[in-house]
């Protein structure tokens, strides 16, 4: 039977805002299908996200819905679970919002090792304000305030969130929406802070700048470029060049969770 | 277990908010208001409360509002530079209608300035410090003991009419210490933010139908609904048409300067029969009181009227005031900024002269009296 997603979808909310061929849509199913698929009651779950096109998706959904400051996301998040360990927490976010004016946020939620999960829609570029480059824009890329080819170098996001002590790190692609739902089952489940990293495509301000000729394109190359973390590791060097690892890519059981040892420190005192 | 105690004013603010209900405070350490921070990292675990110290003054500022819209009475306290940081998020909180309290022990000096000294000249800032229009309340008490009272009104205030409440006190009165008497429990009653009674079905969080304060439901209660900090509707979701962002933005700010008679509180000394007044706030409100007695010892009549509320900015009184003086003398630790409003709502009726001190020591009584002298 065909999945359900109106019963997520706020009535009359649609359509979004999101430019045809944006993989948005195919990553916002996902979010659904793997919220479904937990059977967790919509009173629970908190979408919190901060500025950009990933950012309205919280308007859509039937939760409790916040959208906040351009990359304080999850500062707001991180309230709202303190304050309410037993509730579901999770942040969507762009490249830009999460790890340029929202960085310092992120490595501290990392760090913290929160219960919260984040969702980076990462598109290598910044959109809603019509193409200018990110932390994740690779070097030689193009983009409206890099027309010449970009000379500032990349984020690899996974590899940040798990320098800043996140205990689930992986990441998934708009191409591979199936694989992508386990991948956020997994990351919710996690008790810690989990981070995903949703390689997406961006037709409207960085596929036509990058010789990209159709959003096809580019779900194509993620298809090419992205290998499940196993076999990644077995290629050599030039079977590398270009191509990137996808899938659960770091994990750590047992480190304290935040709010735990917070509310253990509480319990504590009253002894 | 008495209830006196002798307590700096910092540590009387962070009582006041866990008198008020307070048990969510989010911060990041910064002088001269760190100790607000230090007392309740002690207190609010202890309680159950929340105790956060985040990367940043952004982020507490944030975090604050994240445990208020799940329901908690949360506070941040910060200073100087701190204060420009929390602006950006006191603004979301403003338009998104969220109830939170914050601090600002001020120093001198823009930039890192004098972060040991005394200052007053955030106050124009904690009218107009976050960008686009917006109503503001601000507190500023003098004493210790008016720390705490003044405190406990923030959060009532706060959560009566769902925006964020300022407490702007000096580096001097924040770390003075001072008797305090801590009232009883239920001494002084608190206040909850209205409260949804519709079933979800029919909730719009920003329904104004029925009065300007719409009813607040806080998150995992049922009520699922959105908040954006872009201009919206009743339902909640944005909106870029006219007129509801005109008559919404009006509405906002009236739910504070529509009730000033509820939000303004001030202090009267010795004004009945006064030729010559003093207008004064904060330290300046202490030395002030003491330059308008010794005024008086010398046959003087001198008063001072010493706001306890800024913002809304008390007019009708200083208007009134105006029609009564010859002169109002307004000492204030900053180059000149609310003699500016005293003397838009004295419109001519008489001289408004600023005394001004940026070097990080308080107006003296002696410079206040010789200022009053000159008067006649």
């Amino acid at each position: 039977m065909a999945f359900d997603y109106g019963k997520y979808i706020r009535p009359g909310k649609l359509p979004h805002i999101w430019c045809p061929g944006c993989s948005y849509g195919i990553v916002f199913k996902s979010l659904l299908r793997a919220v479904d698929a937990q059977g967790l009651d919509p009173d629970d779950i908190a979408l919190v996200s901060g500025i950009g096109c990933a950012s309205r998706l919280p308007g859509y959904v039937d939760f409790n819905t916040l959208h906040t400051t351009h990359g304080r996301a999850l500062a707001f998040a991180t309230g709202l679970k303190m304050a309410k360990p037993d509730k579901h927490v999770l942040v969507v976010s762009g490249d830009g919002d999460a790890t340029a004016i929202g960085g310092n946020h992120f490595i501290h939620a990392c760090r913290r090792n929160i219960d919260i999960t984040l969702l980076v829609f990462n598109n290598f570029i910044y959109g809603m304000t019509g193409g200018q480059y990110s932390p994740s824009t690779q070097p030689g890329r193009f983009a409206s305030t890099m027309p010449y080819g970009n000379v500032d170098f990349a984020f690899d996001i996974p590899a940040l969130a798990t320098g800043a002590g996140a205990t689930f790190v992986a990441r998934g692609t708009a191409y591979h929406a199936a694989a992508l739902d386990k991948l956020i089952v997994d990351a919710m489940r996690h008790r810690g802070f989990s981070v995903v990293d949703i390689v997406n495509a961006c037709p409207t301000t960085y596929g036509r700048r990058n010789k990209f000729k159709s959003p096809t394109d580019m779900l194509l190359w993620m298809k090419d470029a992205f290998v499940p973390a196993a076999a990644y590791a077995k290629l050599s060097p030039d079977e590398a060049a270009g191509k990137f690892p996808m899938g659960v890519l770091h994990r750590v059981d047992g480190k304290p969770e935040f709010c735990e040892a917070y509310y253990g420190m509480v319990e504590r005192l009253k002894s | 277990m008495t209830r006196v105690k002798l307590l700096q004013g910092n540590e009387a603010c962070a009582e006041g908010a866990l008198y008020a209900g307070c048990n969510f405070f989010a911060g990041y350490p910064i002088t001269p208001s760190t100790e607000v921070a230090e007392h309740l990292a002690r207190k609010l675990p202890r309680s159950g409360g929340v105790f956060l110290q985040m990367e940043d003054e952004i982020a507490a500022m944030a975090a604050v509002i994240g445990g208020s819209l799940a329901g908690c009475k949360a506070l941040t306290a910060t200073s100087g530079p701190g204060f420009s940081l929390k602006q950006e998020n006191l603004g979301f909180a403003m338009l998104t209608e969220i109830p939170c309290v914050v601090v600002d022990v001020m120093r001198g000096g823009p930039s890192t300035g004098v972060p040991t000294g005394p200052g007053q000249s955030d106050i124009m800032q904690c009218r107009w410090g976050t960008h686009g229009d917006h109503p503001s309340i601000c507190l500023t008490p003098a004493y210790v003991e008016e720390i705490f009272s003044e405190t406990v009104r923030a959060f009532n205030l706060s959560e009566k009419y769902r925006t964020p409440v300022i407490v702007a006190f000096d580096e001097v009165v924040g770390h003075m210490r001072e008797r305090i008497e801590i009232p009883e429990p239920g001494a002084i009653p608190l206040v909850g933010r209205p409260r949804p009674t519709c079933p979800p079905s029919e909730y719009l969080p920003y329904d104004d139908s029925r009065g300007d304060v719409p009813p607040m439901a806080n998150f995992f209660e049922g009520y699922r609904y959105h908040v954006t900090g872009l201009n919206h509707g009743p339902d909640g979701f944005p909106v870029n048409a006219s007129p509801r962002i005109h008559t919404d933005e009006l509405r906002l700010l009236r739910k504070v300067e529509g009730n000033r008679g509820d939000i303004v509180r001030f202090a009267e000394h010795r004004l009945e029969d006064a030729e010559v007044a003093v207008f004064a706030y904060g330290i300046c409100g202490r030395s002030a009181k003491t330059a308008v007695d010794q005024a008086r010892s010398e046959g003087i009549r001198a008063g001072l009227f010493r706001p306890l509320t800024v913002w809304p900015f008390p007019e009708e009184q200083v208007a009134a005031l105006s029609g009564r003086v010859r002169r109002i003398v307004v000492p204030e630790l900053s180059l000149g900024q609310i003699v500016l409003e005293v003397d838009r709502c004295a419109k001519g009726r008489c001289a408004v002269e600023g005394i001004h001190r940026v070097d990080g020591d308080p107006i003296t009584p002696a410079q206040i009296l010789a200022r009053i002298r000159e008067a006649l």
